[in-house]
C-alpha cells in the first residue's frame, strides 16, 4: 500500500504492540487453566485472533507469509494428534484410554499424571483450535483480494 | 444470599440492565440490513452476555464466550460477509407473520417451562446434586486441581473433550474442503486481477 492512501497509521501503530500481548496472554491462559478459568480452547481461540488481528490490520498476504496457511492446518491435525496420543500413551502403560493416573505409573495418590495429562491434552485442544480457527479465516479471507474502505 | 442489605437488589438490578440490553440488541439486530452492523452488534450481543455470566458466576462459560463469540465468530463472520453482498434483502411484511406467530408461541411455551424450573443456585436441585456434588467431593483426592471446570472437562469427561476437538477438526476441513487452503485462490484472484491492469 502506498504512503498517500494509508491513513490507517494509528490504527496500526496502536494495534502493533497490542499483537504480541494478546498472544502472551493466550499462552497464560493455556498455562494457568488448572488454577484460573480458561483453557486449551479459550487459550487457542485468543491465539488465533492475535494473528487474525494482525491480517486484518496489515493485510491477509503479510500474514500469511507469517503464519503460513500449510503450518496452521499441520497444527490443527497435530493438535487432534496430541489429544488422542495422550490416551494411546495411557493405554501402552496398561491403563484405560484417557486414564492420565496411569502414564507415569506413580502410586496411588500421586498427582503427576492427572497434572501433566491434563496440561498435555490442553495443549492439544489449543493446537488444534487455533490452527482450525485460522485455517477457516485464511479460507474465507484467501478468497478476497483486498478490501476498499467504502466497501465497508 | 449475601452479606448486607440490598446486595440481592443491586445484583437483580444488574441482571436487569444486562438482559434489557440484551433484548434491545437483539431487535436492532432482527430490524437491520447492514450486514457489517449485524456482524459488529452480534459480537456486543457476545460480550454483554460473557458481562451477564460473570454475574451469576459462571465464569469459565463468560470467558468462552467472550473467546469465542466475540472474538473468533466475529472475525470469521466478517470474512464470509465479504463473499457475499453487503446488505440483506428485504422482508416482505405478509411473510413476517407466520413467524411471528411461531416465535410468540415457542417464546410462551419456554416462559410456561421456567416455572417448573428449581430457583437459581437451588442446592437440592438435580443439576447440583448426584455427580455434581460427587466432582466436588472428589476432584481435590482424585485430580489435585484447584479449578473444578477444568478437571471434569479434561479428566472426568475427557472423551467428551476429545470429541469436541475432533468436531472443532472436522469443522476446518469443511470449510477447506469447500472454499479452498487460501493462499492458492489469494495467489490466483491476485494474479487475475495483475492481467487484467496489463
Amino acid at each position: 500500500m502506498s504512503q498517500k492512501t494509508d491513513h490507517h497509521v494509528i490504527l496500526r501503530i496502536v494495534a502493533k504492540p497490542l499483537i504480541p500481548i494478546i498472544a502472551l496472554f493466550g499462552f497464560y491462559v493455556h498455562f494457568h487453566g488448572d488454577y484460573s478459568p480458561g483453557g486449551g480452547f479459550q487459550a487457542g481461540c485468543i491465539i488465533a485472533v492475535s494473528v487474525i488481528l494482525y491480517s486484518l490490520i496489515f493485510g491477509i498476504a503479510p500474514a500469511m507469509r507469517a503464519v503460513p496457511p500449510a503450518f496452521t492446518r499441520s497444527l490443527a491435525a497435530l493438535g487432534f494428534l496430541i489429544f488422542g496420543g495422550v490416551g494411546v500413551w495411557a493405554l501402552l502403560m496398561g491403563g484405560n484410554y484417557l486414564d492420565y493416573d496411569a502414564l507415569f505409573n506413580e502410586p496411588p495418590g500421586g498427582h503427576d499424571g492427572q497434572h501433566y495429562g491434563i496440561l498435555m491434552v490442553e495443549l492439544g485442544v489449543l493446537f488444534a483450535v487455533a490452527g482450525s480457527m485460522l485455517s477457516i479465516f485464511y479460507a474465507f479471507a484467501g478468497r478476497v483480494t483486498e478490501i476498499k474502505d467504502e466497501d465497508w | 444470599m449475601t452479606g448486607y442489605e440490598g446486595a440481592d437488589l443491586a445484583i437483580a438490578l444488574i441482571n436487569v440492565v444486562l438482559l434489557g440490553l440484551l433484548f434491545v440488541i437483539g431487535i436492532a439486530i432482527a430490524r437491520m440490513r447492514s450486514l457489517f452492523a449485524i456482524v459488529m452488534l452480534s459480537g456486543i450481543y457476545s460480550l454483554i452476555s460473557a458481562t451477564w455470566f460473570v454475574a451469576v458466576d459462571a465464569v469459565d462459560v463468560a470467558f468462552t464466550e467472550a473467546a469465542v463469540g466475540a472474538g473468533i465468530s466475529t472475525a470469521l463472520l466478517l470474512g464470509a460477509m465479504l463473499l457475499t453482498s453487503r446488505t440483506a434483502k428485504p422482508e416482505k411484511k405478509a411473510m413476517s407473520l407466520v413467524p411471528l406467530l411461531v416465535v410468540i408461541a415457542t417464546g410462551a411455551m419456554l416462559v410456561y417451562a421456567t416455572i417448573d424450573l428449581p430457583a437459581f443456585g437451588d442446592p437440592e436441585s438435580p443439576a447440583n446434586t448426584y455427580v455434581g456434588t460427587d466432582y466436588i467431593e472428589r476432584t481435590p483426592e482424585d485430580i489435585g486441581v484447584p479449578n473444578l471446570v477444568t478437571a471434569v472437562l479434561a479428566s472426568y469427561r475427557g472423551f467428551d473433550t476429545l470429541g469436541e476437538t475432533g468436531v472443532v477438526f472436522a469443522a476446518a476441513l469443511a470449510v477447506i474442503l469447500l472454499l479452498g487452503f487460501g493462499e492458492r485462490s489469494l495467489a490466483s484472484s491476485v494474479g487475475s486481477r495483475r492481467g487484467r491492469e496489463k
